[in-house]
């Protein structure tokens, strides 16, 4: 009974979470002109216009460009700054190590007013730059998190132990704690990969003309439900799902070996 | 025969605790030292003092007669062998090993062949290609002892370096330990709380309690004729009984014992009381240990003390059962305090 | 190596990042902050921006339509996402949860965007929901979901009913299996087992994330402008909404840090539960 009960629930809960992304990967398929039933296809006609569409080209293009930047950004920044935090005994350690993770409290939309208005009165224009910039203030105290709370006494003992055999400090930093810390290293990236590439707000306030895919999409919406909309978002779906079975498997591996 | 290494005066605190007080020692070439104590005796971080990850706050070390006590860890002829081994994870076992010459700027070919050497040395010649985590513990173990070697330092510190093994283990790569700092003839100085380890081991065990050295000698002498109570008591076991003595003599309620000067306690060793004719006890617990039995008996003229005797495995003792006993008066040791 | 050079590398380190969050972040704040009291087309400074919060209906409106939505969807979320991870955690068999979780939040890697705009074209008026209730005769005419509040709780619970299944899972799964034997063992019914042992065990992690559902749902623009349209604005729709048509950035930033006001006085609220993980 219980079981039954529980089946069913798993069920209509997996219905509810599917539902939309079957409805959008669908309609995708679509051979008229609205993304509503009834469904005549399968076509592939607005996956061909969306390939043909150079404003959403460039903009998965920017997308994955500021994604990597500002992820290897983020991660070499707290990569750095949780090692000096874990291993040197700094006077307000536990003040500024708040400073570097609150920016995680605040909503992407006050992160990005605060710097629309700074830039305004520095008067950086808008731009890919600009939006990178945010990209890495939200990344970065999720990236210093991850590597600090990976840094133990063991991990300190493995240091002691290359500065005992000779290792100079920069020696330890390339030869063992980077590499040792592999793991939580290539989590970091990745997860900033992910924030960076859905992210939308930040880069919709800092951008112009020369934007990311979210703020693209998002200027399609404007012209209602379209199966080309369908399409665009059934391929980043597809890419993202890719990154994550990478990720499955990079993690795995990892901690398999 | 000049010292190796001479700690001078060290006193040290972390914050209000002082955790070695004006602590003095010298150590050997080619000798086997053993610090001996219960946790928070002072005995690792004076292991991290002589390694250069901790400076004193007043003393100086002196090694090969070059005053270490602010030199840097990689810069001083020591090495360590760290209690969870600190192997580099990523790293194969030849890498491990090779590390500090690497960090020399020793060629490849020179430092594969060293640490093939070294790891034959501890019987590991076939693991060169492995990871650590391939490793079993007493494997690891052994990898940490190559690294350490392979830079030939003139002293090689161990802190706990078997604790993290299963008792039997411990005990054979105690004797292998033993051999290869034979072998090397490196100066060793190992950390324990383990008294059996430290009699298996040492040329010269210094027993720490509270950041003081309360004894320190050969293993036959500090046994045999500890210094110090706390010495009698954590280097295997004793029955301590008040006493007073007066003219070379110190009297107490199992018998009147040699004592060249004012003590006011013995220490009896349970293996030099045996079943004879002087003193009448009563036996309250028997434990059987395998090739002896432990008896703890009463007297019967003063129930409250207390001997601990060890009697032959096939004693017929039971709990309960009167006994008359003999103590060795040749062993019995004199105690200050 | 002396006391002082190992502090100097210490310090090296931690330079880069601390720098960034400081002109990246403090200093947009406080910039924030100054241009938020200077009204725009006002006479220098002037707390006009605050006070016309309390006195502009509308303004206090949009405060009052977030923290309904967002309590709502809080409450719905931790709701339907406890049973669903305790059912992968105990129900489904071992060798299958993982794949389970992974298939469970397989949505979750949709762009934002996209996932708001799927959940329209279930909701839209010739939808899918109502395309087929009219096909099966239950209804003559469409019924508005879309542009509602309806719509905007849907799309929020969608998103964070992923993001808690993932947490109370985890949390759910760190428990030592033996806490249920022993308090089943001592003669506990499941029930009570779940009431007196597993709940108060989980509870923490449980606040930490109706916490971040919180923070994340009431600071977000995209669902509520896409899903919910502009019948009724929330906080962040306000503020977006006086930089896009009214270039009003210092009435933008009054409303951005009154929204960040909000957000720390829920962690003081929360702020008791939240330790209880970190001790």
């Amino acid at each position: 009974m219980t079981k039954l009960i529980a089946t069913f629930y798993a069920a209509a809960l997996y219905g509810f979470i599917f539902l939309p992304v079957a409805v959008l990967v669908l309609f995708s398929f679509q051979g008229s002109l609205f993304p509503i039933p009834p469904f005549n296809g399968p076509s592939l006609r607005w996956y061909g216009a969306v390939l043909g569409d150079q404003r959403l080209t460039t903009g998965l293009l920017n997308s994955i460009l500021v994604a990597v930047v500002t992820s290897a950004i983020a991660t070499l920044l707290g990569f750095l700054s949780a090692w000096g935090f874990a291993r040197f005994h700094l006077p307000a350690s536990a003040v500024l190590r708040g400073l570097i993770t609150l920016p995680l409290t605040v909503s992407y939309l006050i992160i990005g007013m605060g710097l629309l208005i700074f830039f305004n009165w520095i008067g950086l224009p808008k731009s890919l730059v600009a939006a990178g910039i945010g990209h890495v203030v939200i990344n970065l105290p999720l990236c210093f998190a991850i590597v600090y709370s990976q840094m133990g006494e063991h991990q300190a003992n493995i240091e002691r132990a290359a500065r005992d055999l000779g290792a100079a400090e920069w020696q330890v930093l390339t030869l063992i704690t980077a590499p040792m810390l592999w793991p939580a290293l290539f989590a970091s990236f990745f997860l900033s990969m992910t924030f960076s590439w859905d992210e939308f707000v930040i880069s919709f306030l800092l951008t112009r003309f020369d934007t990311t895919l979210p703020v693209e999409i998002w200027n399609m919406l404007r012209a209602g439900l379209n199966p080309k909309t369908n399409a665009v978002g059934a391929l980043v779906f597809g890419v993202s799902i890719v990154l994550a079975i990478v990720f499955e498997l990079g993690m795995f591996r990892k901690r398999a070996a | 025969m000049s010292a190796l290494v001479s700690i001078e005066n060290i006193t040290h605190s972390f914050g209000a605790t002082r955790v070695l007080s004006d602590v003095s020692l010298a150590i050997a070439p080619a000798s086997y030292t053993v610090l001996l104590g219960p946790s928070g005796s002072g005995k690792t971080t004076l292991l991290s003092i002589l390694g250069g990850f901790l400076q004193p706050g007043q003393g100086r070390v002196l090694i090969k007669g070059e005053d270490c006590t602010a030199m840097a860890p990689a810069k001083r002829p020591t090495a360590t062998v760290f209690q969870d081994y600190a192997l580099f994870p990523h790293m194969s076992i030849g890498s491990n090993v090779g590390f500090g010459l690497r960090m020399k700027g020793v060629a490849k070919a020179e430092r594969d062949s060293k640490a093939r050497a070294m790891l034959d040395l501890v019987g590991l010649a076939q693991s060169f290609d492995k990871k650590p985590h391939q490793l079993s513990g007493g494997q690891r173990q052994r990898v940490a002892l190559a690294r350490a070697l392979v830079v030939e330092p003139a002293v090689l510190l161990l802190d706990e370096p078997l604790g993290a093994l299963d008792l039997k283990l411990r005990r054979q790569m105690q004797d292998e330990l033993k051999a290869i700092q034979k072998r090397v003839g490196t100066a060793f100085v190992h950390v324990t709380h383990d008294q059996e380890e430290a009699m298996a081991l040492a040329d010269h065990v210094v027993v720490m309690n509270h950041g003081r050295i309360e004894d320190e000698g050969s293993p036959e002498r500090v046994y045999g004729r500890p210094a110090t109570r706390f010495t009698a008591t954590f280097m295997g076991e004793s029955t301590i009984i008040a006493g007073v003595s007066a003219n070379g003599m110190i009297g107490t309620a199992v018998g009147d014992f040699a004592a060249p000067q004012v003590t006011t306690h013995v220490a009896i060793r349970p293996e030099h009381v045996s079943i004879g004719h002087d003193i009448a006890a009563r036996a309250v617990d028997v434990v059987y240990q395998g090739s002896f039995k432990r008896v703890t008996a009463v007297l019967q003229s003063a129930p409250d003390i207390t001997l601990l005797a060890r009697l032959p495995a096939d004693a017929t003792t039971k709990p309960g059962d009167d006994l008359r006993l003999t103590i060795d008066a040749a062993h019995v040791i004199a105690l200050k305090d | 190596m002396s006391v002082s050079a190992n502090t100097r590398i210490g310090w090296a380190s931690v330079t880069p990042a601390l720098l960034w969050t400081l002109v990246f972040f403090a200093v947009p704040f406080a910039a924030m902050a100054v241009a938020s009291l200077y009204p725009k087309g006002g006479d220098g400074f002037s707390f006009a921006n605050y006070t016309q919060f309390f006195t502009n209906p509308s303004y206090w409106r949009a405060l009052t339509n977030s923290l309904e939505v967002t309590l709502i969807v809080t409450f719905l979320s931790v709701l339907l996402a406890y049973p669903f991870a305790w059912i992968l955690a105990f129900v489904v068999p071992g060798r299958w949860q993982r794949l389970a979780l992974m298939v469970a939040v397989l949505p979750f890697w949709t762009s934002y965007v996209v996932r708001s705009y799927s959940w329209l074209l279930v909701l839209a008026e010739k939808g899918v929901v109502n395309a087929t209730l009219m096909n099966m005769g239950l209804l003559s005419e469409p019924i508005q979901l879309a542009n509602t509040r309806a719509a905007t709780v849907i799309g929020f619970v969608h998103f964070f009913v992923m993001l808690l299944t993932l947490t109370i899972y985890a949390n759910l799964k760190q428990l030592s299996p033996n806490y249920r034997k022993a308090a089943m063992d001592l003669g506990a019914s499941p029930l009570q087992t779940f009431i007196h042992v597993i709940l108060p065990l989980t509870l923490p992690g449980i606040m930490v994330g109706a916490f971040l559902t919180f923070v994340l749902a009431i600071g977000d623009y995209i669902t509520p402008q896409i899903l919910g349209g502009n019948n009724e604005l929330l906080m962040p729709q306000l503020i977006m909404m006086q930089i896009g048509r009214r270039g009003d950035f210092a009435s933008a930033s009054a409303l951005s840090i009154i929204l960040m006001a909000v957000v720390t006085v829920a962690y003081l609220a929360c702020a008791r539960w939240l330790k209880i993980e970190r001790a």
